[in-house]
């Protein structure tokens, strides 16, 4: 069996099960956020039972729209803060808060050989952890809280083999876009992907978080990563409790294979209006930026901001763009406090904002006028995604994002030059 | 269980970020989030549609962001039944939960125009096109989606599930 299906296999009491199979799966975790709780939170009361089935495992994040951003807004993170309290749940104020699938690794809420489910179609991300994590709607959320199990279609895994040398910039948001330009946005629907080989073992867990993180934007259930010696060290001193790390079996049954020569691999730009939609940096050509954001889940981490300010240092944001920088957790913001990151964003030109969603989905804090192009680090860029629907979305790493800035146009860091 | 209406026709990969932008997220209420149903892909949708319509669709229908509130506004703003070419996991699931009939069908989709009159039997898959007088066969569900489908939703059928379970002992 793959790494998925011995997951998945030992969450329903089974000794072997195969893809296409329906099963009734144990969570470990369920999570939902200030936008997808309220109809989860109204939908487990239609149920009719009381309490979740163990508040030690149910987690909200208000991270999509905090620090409330308008009344409405405001009104569904109270549901959402009024329930999680009532019910005793896991939950985090803003000023503890992060970005929903930043914070939960980073406070060793999800650990390796864990199944989680969110209310979040980016709840893939921790597949990067050995984990089988995968997004649902609310209602899905409200029966898993109410019961602590959910049912389950056994996916396929398809198996993806990056080897060789990266190249310089070149990080697991370019490995992830190139994949997605190659097999499509409906390339992996309804599988597992899993990433594996020799580019991925040298990957840190940064680049993997941002890996499989976007794994739903080529239709995945999930994207999944072996445990090496990597996770076990970011893990080491975040576990509160017990974890079982599984491999897959050197006969595993994988519905296609593909392999990838990372050596020929640029750093990618995906342009509207679809992640799939990829050119290689040296084929972008002048496109004129009015905007650049780097955070989200996707790009949020230390690693990330570390790379925008290698950029960043010394330079000056360009006159015609707004630079938005969102650490993605407390844990983030904090270290990069301490390493002088944040002073050298500011002093740079670019804003600096309290970890949260914001501009990721058109939210606040960096929405887009018509006629607006912005290079994000975010994994989305579909019609209307950051603002106006005539405004457009480029997706990219954080060493792209920054150079832009910069430059008021899309371009890689090589070009800002010494 | 017979549906009957108009046909509003889209591409491939309809992502659930134009089927109900983020923007309006901010309510969950399935009126209030009806109000602006398709408008990023369709700004005339709302003035088209009319109750019992049906949205014919391509690949992918439904990808990107999990947000139930996409089949709600959909369902919300009068649309009864989607036929696609195939459906982005989350929602199709989502779908089934909240009571939105779904069914997949490639020769259905490309033989099928905007405005067109279908008719969907719900119960045999059969799906007919009035104006153009074609019939065709939706994929049928797999079993156990019938059975949620049949206790009307996955709400009712965790009560249920949940029900039968009380006296053997409720898992909390
Ligand atoms: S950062 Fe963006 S993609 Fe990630 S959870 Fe927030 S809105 Fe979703």
């Amino acid at each position: 069996m793959t790494l998925a299906e011995k997951i998945l296999a030992a969450h329903c009491g089974k000794k072997k099960i195969s893809p296409g199979e329906l099963i009734n799966v144990k969570v470990d975790l369920v999570l939902s956020n200030d936008i997808t709780a309220p109809i989860a939170i109204k939908e487990f009361r239609r149920i009719g039972v009381k309490k979740v089935f163990d508040p030690k495992k149910v987690v909200m994040v208000p991270d999509h729209f905090v620090p409330n951003k308008d009344i409405a807004s405001a009104e569904q993170a109270k549901m959402m803060k009024e329930f999680a309290l009532q019910q005793k749940l896991v939950y985090f104020e803003v000023g503890e808060m992060g970005i929903e699938h930043v914070l939960l690794p980073e406070k060793g809420l999800v650990l390796p050989g864990d199944v989680v489910i969110g209310a979040d179609s980016h709840t893939c991300t921790y597949g990067a952890l050995g984990a089988f994590a995968t997004g649902m709607g609310s209602t899905d959320i409200a029966t898993a809280m109410a019961t602590g199990e959910i049912w389950m279609k056994v996916p396929p895994t398809i198996k993806f083999v990056y080897s060789g040398k990266l190249r310089k910039w070149v990080s697991g948001k370019d490995l992830i876009l190139y994949t997605i330009g190659d097999i499509g946005v409906d390339g992996a629907t309804y599988a597992c992907m899993e990433f594996t080989g020799d580019a991925i073992s040298r990957l840190s867990m940064d680049s993997r978080f941002t890996m499989a993180n976007m794994a739903i934007e080529a239709g995945a259930k999930a994207g999944i990563f072996s445990v090496d010696q990597n996770t076990l060290d970011y893990v080491k001193s975040r576990a509160k409790r017990p974890y079982k790390v599984y491999e897959s079996d050197k006969n595993s049954q994988y519905s296609k294979v593909i392999e990838y020569d990372v050596s020929k691999i640029e750093p990618q730009v995906a342009f509207p209006h679809k992640p799939s939609n990829t050119r290689p940096i040296s084929k972008v050509g002048k496109v004129e930026i009015d905007q650049v954001v780097i955070g989200s889940c996707t790009n949020g981490r230390l690693e990330d901001l570390q790379i925008a300010a290698r950029v960043l240092r010394g330079r000056k944001v360009n006159k015609r763009v707004r630079c938005i920088i969102i650490p993605g957790s407390r844990e983030v913001y904090l270290q990069a406090l301490r390493k002088g990151l944040v002073k050298l964003f500011i002093e740079a030109g670019a804003v600096v904002s309290t970890p949260t969603c914001g501009p990721c989905l058109g939210g606040y804090m960096g929405v887009l006028a018509a006629g607006e192009r912005c290079v994000s680090t975010t994994n989305r860029n579909f019609v209307g995604r950051m603002g106006s629907p005539q405004s457009e979305v480029y997706l990219a790493n954080p060493a792209i994002a920054a150079a832009s800035a910069v430059l008021g146009r899309i371009a890689g860091p090589e070009e800002v030059g010494r | 269980m017979k549906l009957r209406g108009k046909v509003h026709n889209y591409g491939d990969d309809v992502n659930t970020d134009v089927i109900i932008p983020a923007r309006y997220l901010n309510v969950y209420d399935p009126a209030e989030l009806a109000q602006h149903a398709m408008e990023d892909l369709d700004p005339d949708f709302l003035k088209k549609v009319k109750p019992g319509d049906i949205i014919v669709a391509g690949a992918n229908f439904g990808c990107g962001s999990s947000r139930e509130h996409a089949p709600l506004a959909i369902k919300a703003a009068g649309i009864s039944c989607v036929v696609a070419k195939s459906f982005a996991r989350i929602f199709y699931r989502n779908a089934i939960d909240i009571g939105l009939p779904i069914l997949e069908c490639e020769e259905a989709v490309d033989k099928t125009r905007a405005g067109d009159t279908l008719e969907v039997d719900l119960s045999t898959g059969e799906i007919k096109n009035i104006t153009r007088g074609l019939t065709f066969e939706a994929k049928p569900y797999p079993n156990f989606m019938l059975e949620l489908i049949n206790a009307g939703g996955l709400i009712e059928y965790t009560k249920r599930k949940l029900a039968a379970n009380r006296g053997i002992k409720v898992r909390r």
